[in-house]
């Protein structure tokens, strides 16, 4: 074996290692989407209402508001971002109850205290805290502290209330209406409504991170239960191993010594995108998966075309080694050509692509780089070496 | 090289069957869209989809009959298996969602939520127009390039053979009212990208082979280089669609048209880039009185 080919041979050896080190333990060093691990995808619009016009301050403080909501909901790295004027979005991976999260997100949680003639006697605007409790009859309650404004208005409207009921509505809607039955004056409260332990803490939730200052609206919101995600995972998985052994099979019956050759190059592929999956911390979504799975077929399509063209050049009686210098040059173009226009779609889907399918776009790219790379670098060298101990005979 | 005694087959010749076959499966597909037009998914028209799992089997009509409490018995309601549901209603907000969810629950047993997508009109119609850019971008940088490597005829021959492509994956799946979503336009893009693979192939063959074989007639060219670019032709396609066929039929149902969408398009590439381009471009020198017959090049050494 001469020097050159032997450094050949080493640096695939390092490229491989590399990527394999790169993507163990493969279940920690894969980013999962949404879409695998469960968890919500939401995107809110502030809109203008009469009486709250959306401008800057009201969008920040939304934002503020929604941060310190998914903080109490306990979400670990949300992704809670402005987009444009009056966007906001917000990503809660591996959130058990999406739902449960969205309508926290998507309330506006003004909290209002009502006279029996339906007058706004005050808000929620001045409170110091909220929190859960029982009642004697561990029904579950929320607690709320007024701040010294707050205490001296609550103070006021029970005063001028005694002996009637003064409701508390959120967002409009009564949760409770009792009846007061001598001015509060310190400035504390239970609310006592028809609560769940959940609905009671959701409550509080909202109460202690403030109403939003202008009307938001979901214009988006893709949830995935943990369930479905984890199916996900397993399908594809299932359908890629399926896939996997089918073109492995095909390629040892038809193209025989030259089949082992792509099936060794095949997963050497594999396993350089998962390692530049890895590498590149790029998030693998189910759409990706099937990017994944696709370019297994396509992986063996380079190979596929230099085996027949070193079978034409065997045909003109060429050497094995001549056939192989000349089935590769020949094969190139033609691969590389190829290969850029589906690169030239993949581009396309990346700048069209919502996270899911951004994710197929990435690993359809990196497949397609990772198989010309096989394809001409591993596939190559392992023929050469071939050349050297088997006649093309033994290949064929 | 014997040019007559490697023909296997006569594409030139019988291009005619091709093109009808063709034109007849894109007039009925190009009608359906006309008429029937598209089944656009929540992720262009807007809407909401619950994908829920019963804790026992549940008919469909049970979930349509409580749907219609809502005034939503219009919905879409796909039974996955005897307890699972994919359901695609208007536009629901999360309270209204939650009755239905817990109706459910009353009326007919204990349930898992799966998934849940609502998708506003604003976005919709901001997604089409992403996915119509995103098309025209391939579109373009794909005539460009193949115009950059190849002639301009070669790129027309390959555009039509890619828009033969698209045309029939959009009108199957307009005819059996599949729903147009987000994945699907991947799946077009990918074929875009993908389909042209096979046409190159042959393409570069044809290129090759009109420099070197110049004392051949433009057609026998043709046949000639469809017929020795075959088995890679076929086999590529075939090891392209092994996995697709598994993730169709393993890969679960949020994938399922999308495979689908990938494989009429694969089908239906490999047989533009067989049947279809290269034909083509002969009609192109018909039409524009090409002779191609090139410069004179004696045939390299060591070719025979």
């Amino acid at each position: 074996m001469n020097w050159n080919r032997t450094l050949r041979v080493a640096s695939i050896f390092i490229v491989i290692i590399i990527a394999i080190f790169l993507s163990s333990p493969i279940n920690e060093k894969i980013n999962l989407g949404l879409d695998l691990q469960g968890g919500s995808h939401i995107i809110l619009e502030c809109v203008d209402t009469p009486n709250a016009p959306v401008d800057n301050d009201a969008v920040n403080r939304v934002l503020e508001i929604i941060r310190n909501r998914i903080d109490q909901l306990g979400v670990s790295e949300p992704v809670i971002q402005r987009q444009g004027a009056n966007r906001i979005l917000v990503q809660l991976p591996g959130v058990e109850d999406p739902e449960a999260a969205v309508e926290i997100i998507g309330k506006t949680a003004l909290l209002e205290f009502k006279d029996e003639a339906g007058i706004t006697q005050l808000t929620g605007a001045h409170l110091l805290n909220a929190k859960t409790n029982f009642d004697q009859f561990s029904r579950p309650i929320v607690l709320i502290e007024f701040d010294k404004i707050g205490a001296k208005e609550f103070g006021d409207a029970t005063k001028s209330n005694v002996g009637k009921v003064l409701a508390i509505t959120l967002d409009g809607k009564e949760i409770s209406t009792p009846v007061v039955q001598e001015p509060i004056l310190d400035g504390k409260a239970q609310i006592t409504g028809k609560f769940t332990v959940e609905s009671a803490n959701h409550l509080a939730i909202l109460l202690r991170a403030g109403a939003l200052p202008v009307q938001v609206e979901i214009l988006e919101n893709r949830s995935v239960g943990p369930t479905l995600g984890r199916d996900s995972i397993t399908k594809g998985i299932k359908a890629g191993i399926v896939g996997l052994i089918l073109i492995l099979t095909f390629m040892l019956i038809y193209y025989k010594g030259f089949g082992l050759v792509a099936d060794f190059a095949l997963v050497v592929c594999i396993l350089l995108i998962v390692g530049a999956l890895a590498g590149l911390k790029a998030t693998l979504t189910l759409p990706g998966i099937a990017g994944m799975i696709l370019t297994i077929g396509m992986a063996v399509d380079a190979n596929i075309l230099i085996f027949e063209r070193i079978k034409e050049e065997l045909r003109l009686e060429k050497t094995f080694r001549a056939s192989i210098d000349a089935g590769f040059s020949k094969a190139f173009r033609t691969i590389f050509d190829a290969n850029v226009t589906t690169l030239i779609a993949a581009l396309a889907l990346f700048y069209f692509g919502s996270g899911p399918i951004k994710g197929f776009a990435v690993t359809l790219s990196i497949g397609i780089l990772a198989s010309m790379f096989t394809a001409i670098v591993v596939t190559r060298i392992v023929l050469e070496l071939a050349a050297t101990k088997f006649s093309s005979k033994a290949l064929v | 090289m014997d040019l007559i005694g490697k023909k296997k087959f006569d594409f030139v010749k019988n291009r005619r069957i091709a093109y009808i076959i063709s034109a007849v499966i894109i007039m009925v597909g190009l009608v359906s869209i006309i008429f029937q037009g598209f089944n656009f998914g929540i992720d262009f028209a807007g809407g909401t989809l619950i994908q829920i799992n019963f804790s026992e089997p549940v008919s469909t009509a049970e979930v349509r009959r409580v749907l219609g409490d809502f005034n939503l018995g219009q919905s879409t309601i796909q039974n996955l298996s005897g307890s699972e549901f994919v359901i695609r209603t208007e536009r629901i907000d999360i309270e209204k969602r939650k009755e239905i969810l817990s109706s459910f629950e009353e009326n007919l047993s204990e349930l898992e939520i799966l998934r849940v997508e609502t998708v506003g009109p604003v976005i919709g119609e901001n997604l089409k127009k992403l996915a119509l850019y995103a098309l025209l971008f391939a579109f373009v940088g794909i005539i460009l390039y193949i115009t950059v490597r190849f002639e301009f005829k070669f790129s027309i021959a390959s555009i039509l053979a890619l828009f033969h492509d698209c045309m029939i994956v959009l009108g199957i799946f307009s005819l059996l009212g599949k729903e147009i979503t987000i994945p699907l336009i991947a799946a077009i893009l990918t074929i875009i990208g993908y389909s042209l693979n096979n046409t190159i192939v042959i393409l570069d063959r044809l290129r090759e082979n009109i420099k070197f074989k110049t004392r051949e007639t433009f057609e026998n060219l043709i046949n000639f280089s469809i017929n020795q670019s075959l088995s890679r032709t076929i086999n590529t396609a075939l090891t392209t669609i092994l996995p697709i066929l598994a993730l169709y039929f393993f890969g679960g149902n949020i994938l399922s048209d999308f495979a689908l969408a990938l494989f009429l398009g694969m089908i239906a590439g490999t047989y533009s880039s067989i049947f279809i381009a290269s034909p083509l471009l002969l009609e192109w020198n018909k039409i524009f009185k090409v002779q191609q017959k090139g410069i004179r090049i004696t045939e390299k050494k060591g070719r025979k």
